[in-house]
């Protein structure tokens, strides 16, 4: 027994010796843009990223979808180039473009292959479209009008009105609570300048970060990283974002719809990245409705009773603290009994926390899948996107599997119980009358 | 200048192509079971996947759905293994794991750090075998099942479209029913019917078991003898699907169904890959390059001239898979533009459909989709998982699998006469089905229709 046990600390220890995160290389350029670099060799290819406080969060006043508009219009018009010379040019080497704004952030995407003319090809075209887009006015009216299309395509979706729903009830005034395309009240107003102004303010080196991986030597990586983000004026930092108020009471919004189903969102305000409860909250989520098929929500609502064919739960942390949440969808006719149930569990795990069986079978799970979380590029510069931009230490993934060890049953059953409270929580429900 | 252009990305491609793919190794176990290795020693990590050559097209009418609902009956015990047990296992080893069906298979895959490849061998043996089929099980998954139809086709006009779209292309051969099944098939299924089901074509020799990883082939074949090698083979009658005849006229379908958007899909009846034929055939890959012309990215025809230039689409996608059990189809799915009505859009669209045929496309469109089909050869090779499911959807077909690497070389080689050529042949009217959807007010109503399908996991 003892001889078992010793073994398996040994066999731990040695699994997170060889376990160690990729290595970072990380440096600052003159305009205050933070680089993070990837060496990776076996595949021929790059991939860039460059990620700004840009986001949705960062929209001023009223005018609720210029950051994701912003964001939309880059490829539009650069420099010299039309929208038709930027597809071109990047499609006639093979890259791949791609940019988006959520609600922390904006990222504007390239992959290419590592050959150095196709690559510099693309390049060129990526760093003019992030320093020089002109935001043509006659391309904004179709951008628009497209914009106007998903939000409308969102009004025949129960799914989409839920999640809106739940982020406007539980944000009230806080930025996050508006969803980053905007409405059509917004977004009709939105003019060029405006999109000309967001982008000088926030698309600058103090507000950058930027993530290389792939089959590059650091010096190449240096030279890349100053001639696309290093191009980009300094700027000035941007302040933080406020605090989100965590409801006082509970609150229910039911909104009728003409679906078979109900889809329900329970939550509250939960947690932004880097809280010193990051790692109880996140073990203990895993156990309550993260782990898939495994968890205590999955087992009650889906395997014990056939009430759902997805039910989960889980904490988005962002730069301000971000939901947490509970999410299912069941027919009609199930809707109470399914609600019940899934308020059931949740108090159940805040008050009593996890078995010591559960917390052994996180642990196992969220180290011994460690290295799934690594094993392609595109992984690793979507870990190396959080850990930049959220400022998280460049040991994180080095740090990770210990992190998980540490924790505790008594700390997720704290860290639950002081932040998650199940009678003050929103409950979201979008469906067919009874 | 473009001329130039094209000469160096053709030459740098080349090279590329060049970069050496895994080493794809096979064996096959005395029982039948089709054992195919593909080494990536980029990460400790390796994904195994069974596949079943069993899909919803090998369903009777009346009991359509049932691989679908034996895919999660998988999960739910073994005579070893309790319900959700299997999952367990998996979780606790850290693995990810999952299942799919198709029209065409049925498969089940774990990823897992290298060291636990045997856990998986020895559990998905297990169930290839020993499942219990318990009928409590099945009254509740049967259930959670209904409970996917809902969410994935019954409250989403956009798949509802889909289903009536396919049970109208298709007058005969079962693709024309959807994967998960009709509601009513599913409401008069019992366990009994799945045992029958697992008991006809879950045996070693209708299977193929695919590994991509950080992995010794010569270690895996032996795994998998120890494991798979004691199930013995059992015979398997293939059903044999009825051909659709030849569409001789156009076919129209409405679905309407609470919506804010009409939509709008066209189909045209085209065929696959042949499995024994790949050295010769030629017109799989003009339909693909075709597709690319149409809807390749940014650049395409679709997005630069419905979109940007005409703005009569909101968006606009062509799609077109070579690999299938069955001639499949080319769709064309399209959004119109704020202000623009579907009947504009479909006549936008057939317009494009029509310049395929009359004119031959540019040199420069031909080397841009190229290009792009040799760099995604590359940038796939990123993914464990996709990497698998390519190596998987080509044994399952009957292929060659060494396709995965001929494939750029095969596209490289069509000609703007060949994709001419399979526009005339293909894109005509007569073979042709559009699906419309006509969005009924959503607030203020009450549900509608019965109809959905699409793929998925468990």
């Amino acid at each position: 027994m003892v001889a078992r046990v010793l073994l398996a600390a040994v066999l731990a220890a040695w699994a997170a010796l060889a376990q160690a995160g990729p290595k970072i290389q990380h440096w600052t350029l003159d305009n205050g843009a933070r680089v993070y670099f990837v060496e990776t060799h076996e595949l021929p290819l790059v991939q860039v990223r460059a990620i700004f406080d840009a986001g949705s969060a960062r929209d001023s006043g009223n005018q609720y979808g210029v950051a994701a508009l912003t964001s939309m219009m880059l490829n539009e018009g650069a420099g010299k180039l039309n929208a038709d010379a930027i597809a071109a040019g990047f499609e006639n080497v093979g890259a791949e473009f791609g940019a988006a704004a959520d609600r922390d952030w904006a990222t504007v995407d390239l992959r290419s292959l590592s050959d150095r003319k196709l690559l510099d090809a693309a390049l060129d075209i990526y760093a003019t479209l992030l320093t020089r887009p002109t935001f043509p006015a006659q391309n904004l009216e179709r951008e628009r009008a497209g914009v106007m299309v998903s939000l409308q395509r969102d009004e025949q979706s129960p799914g989409a009105i839920n999640e809106k729903t739940f982020m406007r009830e539980l944000y009230g005034e806080h930025p996050y609570a508006r969803h980053p395309l905007g409405d059509m009240a917004s977004v009709k107003h939105i003019t060029r300048d405006e999109l000309a102004s967001f982008h000088k303010r926030h698309y600058v080196g103090a507000n950058t970060w930027f993530v290389i991986v792939g089959d590059l030597t650091g010096r190449e990586a240096r030279r890349i990283a100053q001639a696309t983000v290093g191009q980009l004026s300094k700027g000035e930092v941007l302040g933080a974002l406020p605090a989100p108020k965590p409801l006082e009471a509970a609150k229910v919004r039911a909104i009728p719809f003409p679906a078979t189903q109900s889809h329900i969102r329970l939550g509250a305000v939960g947690m932004a990245r880097g809280d010193p409860d990051y790692f109880p909250l996140y073990v203990g989520n895993y156990i309550l409705g993260g782990g898939g098929l495994v968890s205590r929500l999955s087992e009650a609502v889906r395997e014990r009773n056939g009430y759902a064919y997805s039910v989960y739960s889980y904490f988005w942390p962002m730069q301000a603290p971000g939901p947490f949440l509970v999410g299912l969808q069941t027919k009609n006719e199930s809707r109470t009994p399914a609600l019940k149930l899934v308020r059931s569990v949740v108090e159940r795990f805040v008050a009593e926390g996890p078995t010591a069986e559960e917390l052994e079978a996180a642990k196992k799970h969220l180290t011994g899948g460690f290295a799934l979380k690594l094993d392609s590029n595109r992984k690793i510069a979507d870990y190396l996107a959080v850990i930049a931009f959220y400022g998280l230490p460049l040991t994180y993934l080095d740090e990770f599997i210990g992190r998980i060890e540490a924790v505790t049953g008594e700390q997720i059953r704290d860290a639950f119980r002081r932040r998650v409270h199940p009678d003050k929580m929103l409950t979201v429900v979008v469906g067919g009358g009874r | 200048m473009r001329q130039t252009v094209v000469a160096v990305i053709l030459f740098a491609l080349a090279l590329a192509g060049c970069s050496q793919s895994g080493k794809v190794s096979e064996r096959t176990l005395a029982n039948g079971l089709r054992v195919i290795v593909k080494e990536d020693h980029r990460s400790p990590v390796v994904v195994s996947e069974l596949w079943y050559k069993v899909g919803s097209m090998d369903e009777p009418e009346g009991l359509t759905g049932m691989s679908h609902v034996l895919e999660h009956m998988m999960f739910k015990g073994t005579a070893r293994l309790k319900p959700n047990e299997f999952s367990r296992i998996i979780a606790e080893n850290g693995g990810r794991e999952n299942a799919f069906t198709h029209y065409d298979y049925t498969g089940y895959y774990q990823m897992l750090e290298k060291s636990r490849l045997a856990v998986s061998f020895e559990n998905e043996a297990d169930r290839m075998r020993n499942l219990v089929l318990d009928p409590e099980e099945f009254g509740r998954e049967i259930k959670v099942v209904m409970e996917e139809r809902r969410l994935r086709t019954e409250d989403q006009p956009d798949s509802l479209l889909y289903e009536k779209f396919m049970n109208t292309a298709y007058r005969v051969h079962p693709y024309r029913n959807p994967i998960i099944g009709w509601m009513r098939d599913l409401e008069i299924m019992k366990a009994s019917d799945l045992r029958a089901w697992y008991d006809r074509w879950y045996t070693p020799n209708n299977a193929i078991l695919v590994v991509v990883g950080d992995v010794q082939p010569r270690e895996v074949f032996t795994l998998a003898e120890k494991y798979y090698g004691p199930i013995k083979a059992r015979e398997v009658k293939p059903v044999q699907a009825p051909a659709e005849p030849k569409q001789d006229g156009e076919r129209r379908v409405r679905v309407a169904a609470p919506a804010e958007v009409p939509s709008l899909i066209l189909g045209y009846h085209v065929p696959v890959l042949a499995p024994g034929k790949s050295a010769v055939e030629w017109e799989p890959y003009a339909l693909d390059v075709l597709t690319g012309v149409l809807d390749g990215g940014d650049s395409a025809r679709f997005k630069r001239e419905l979109v940007r230039d005409a703005r009569v689409a909101a968006d606009a996608d062509a799609s077109y898979s070579a690999v299938g059990r069955a001639p499949g189809m080319l769709y064309i799915e399209g959004t119109p533009a704020r202000g623009r009505d579907v009947k504009e859009l479909e006549s936008a669209l057939r317009a494009q459909v029509k310049r395929l045929r009359d004119e031959p496309v540019s040199a420069e469109e031909l080397a841009r989709v190229k290009a792009q089909v040799a760099a995604r050869n590359v940038f796939q090779r990123d993914s464990y998982y996709y990497q698998a499911r390519l190596l998987g959807t080509l044994a399952v077909t009957g292929l060659d699998v060494r396709l995965l690497d001929q494939y750029v070389e095969r596209v490289n080689a069509v000609t703007a006469e060949q994709v001419q050529a399979v526009a005339r042949q293909y894109l005509t009217d007569a073979n042709l089905t559009v699906g419309v959807l006509d969005p009924l007010p959503v607030s203020g109503r009450k549900p509608r229709i019965k109809q959905g399908g699409s793929d998925h996991g468990r």
